[in-house]
């Protein structure tokens, strides 16, 4: 086989697909946090946390109930997304007529307190999830094997990827949000209720988040700090990309995920701050960055 | 004409409205009836409190009380989304186009409440403008476009009582007589507007009656035919 700059395909092709699983969740995580930011402005620093939740929920579906993987990939994601609308509806709603900052650390003391309680019923070591039966298993592509369960992540984020980001650019409830969006008042002056869609957005996005979980549980363990390792690279990727653009978290998700496994192929050391070089480079050049628009 | 709309039924009752921005007070008592089919214009000096009158109508104040009846049902009180679904529509003063929308999205944005309203070809007919601009961006159009769009995407919901928040402001002369030659076919089409004006000029070719605000309040209703006696009076008002 050919080598590509000294390094042998399997390599390269292994950390690219790493890479990709990596940005995929990237991409999902990074998305919810968009959609929230753009229509509440609220920066959801229990993003983190409810991905872990959404994870654990899988895991307690499975444990206690025996309600396997297609189970949990449909209820988890439902029922964080009905935990994302009960704690707007009785906490981050009473707070948008204040600074913005006070939205970012209600989640943040949030994050800590539902990381914490799993912490202390669960402990800090991981609880194994299986990979669902249909799942399991490979193919060799020639160039590099690829199982098959890391194949679904990358199908099944990238899917829900473009699905949310068709529903919000082409529909006529995209429409909606995008105008709310933009001039909630004038948008309610036109008889929408809107702060029934701001409760349903950060239900939705929150429910992306717990869909990462489900995803996440076969490949990583779950653990309560499973959300805290990963939520900081997110915020860069979204940093990245522009507050609040749909598109911008896709792209740069899955991008960065690659970037952080070429990195790890060709100067290992830096790539646990690739990622965070390209923020700085970023603010510096494109303050809103790269998909952002100036305010 | 206003002798033969005391017959009509009236459509706006507004009595004693008081709003208030956080700690300012704003309205002190407005009083205004607007009947059916009538075109109304809302005159006055900047602050006189014409923009806060509709935006009271609309219920997008702080705070207000007093009465606000339309079709006899009260205002006050009620959620905020339901006060359109009435058949209120409101265009506001900075146009509000969207600018993640495209124009199509934009005339299609504000839900139908009502049966009854303009079908998309007739608006194209009332703004021909518009006509194969559907996907550009709303803000990409030039002002007077845009004041034609904020007005078009109401009068396909069904609304019956239209708020114009000063169509005119900032447009070039022909455009704002375009925009005068839609508001009299919409007042033929049978349309109850409620305008709000600095253009006097541009006012006294459309409508049938002026209120005439000051400090929050109403201090005089100027029925259009007995303007030509009022001049001078209004023009101490108006401080022009």
């Amino acid at each position: 086989m050919f080598d590509l700059l000294g390094v042998p395909p399997q390599v390269l092709f292994g950390q690219l697909l790493l890479g990709l699983i990596n940005g995929s969740f990237y991409a999902l995580l990074s998305l919810g946090l968009a959609v929230i930011f753009g229509m509440l402005n609220v920066i959801n620093f229990a993003h983190g946390a409810l991905y872990m939740i959404g994870a654990f929920v899988a895991w307690l579906l499975l444990t206690k109930l025996g309600l396997g993987y297609w189970w949990a990939l449909g209820l988890s994601p439902l029922i964080v997304g009905l935990l994302g609308v009960a704690l707007e509806k009785t906490m981050l709603s009473r707070l948008y007529k204040l600074d913005h900052l006070y939205g970012l650390l209600l989640t943040f003391g949030l994050a800590l307190i539902m990381e914490g309680a799993f912490r202390h019923f669960y402990g800090v070591s991981g609880q194994p999830y299986p990979i669902p039966d249909a799942l399991k298993g490979g193919q060799n592509l020639g160039f590099m094997f690829l199982p098959n369960y890391r194949g679904w992540v990358v199908v099944a984020s990238l899917i829900v990827c473009f699905g949310t980001w068709f529903a919000i650019e082409r529909t006529r409830l995209g429409a909606y949000l995008r105008a709310a969006t933009e001039n909630p008042v004038l948008v309610q002056a036109f008889g929408i209720n809107v702060p029934v869609m701001i409760t349903a957005t950060y239900g939705f996005g929150v429910a992306l988040a717990g869909l990462a979980g489900v995803l996440a549980a076969p490949i990583y363990q779950v653990s309560p700090l499973m959300g805290t390792n990963l939520i900081i690279v997110v915020f860069a990727v979204v940093v990245i990309g522009g507050m609040g653009s749909i598109l911008g978290a896709i792209v740069t998700g899955l991008g960065l995920g690659l970037l952080e496994g070429l990195t790890k192929v060709f100067y290992p050391e830096a790539s646990n701050i690739v990622v965070f070089v390209v923020m700085a480079i970023v603010l510096l050049i494109k303050p809103a960055g790269l998909f952002g628009r100036e305010r | 004409m206003p002798d033969g709309a005391t017959v009509k039924t009236a459509m706006l009752e507004i009595r004693d409205l008081q709003a208030f921005y956080g700690e300012s007070h704003v309205l002190h008592g407005v009083n205004i009836d607007v009947r059916q089919g009538e075109v109304v214009t809302l005159l006055g000096r900047n602050g006189a409190g014409k923009t806060t009158t509709m935006r009271s109508i609309m219920g997008i104040v702080g705070k207000r009380n007093g009465s606000i009846r339309f079709q006899g049902k009260e205002l006050i009180g009620m959620a905020q989304h339901k006060i359109p679904r009435l058949g209120i529509g409101y265009v506001p003063e900075e146009r509000g186009i969207f600018a993640s929308l495209s124009v199509d999205e934009n005339l299609m944005l504000p839900p139908v409440v009502k049966s009854g309203g303009m079908t998309v070809p007739q608006i194209y007919e009332l703004f021909p403008n518009l006509q194969g601009r559907g996907t550009t961006q709303g803000t990409r159009l030039s002002g007077g476009e845009q004041q034609m769009l904020a007005i078009a995407r109401i009068l396909r919901t069904g609304a019956d009582l239209i708020l114009l928040d000063e169509p005119t402001e900032g447009l070039a002369p022909v455009i704002i007589e375009q925009i005068g030659v839609a508001v009299r076919k919409l007042k033929q089409r049978g349309f109850t507007i409620v305008l709000v004006e600095q253009n006097f000029r541009f006012a006294a070719t459309i409508a049938d009656r002026h209120y005439v605000m000051e400090e929050g309040h109403v201090v005089d209703m100027i029925p259009n035919d007995q303007l030509a006696q009022n001049m001078d009076k209004l023009h101490t008002y108006l401080g022009v």
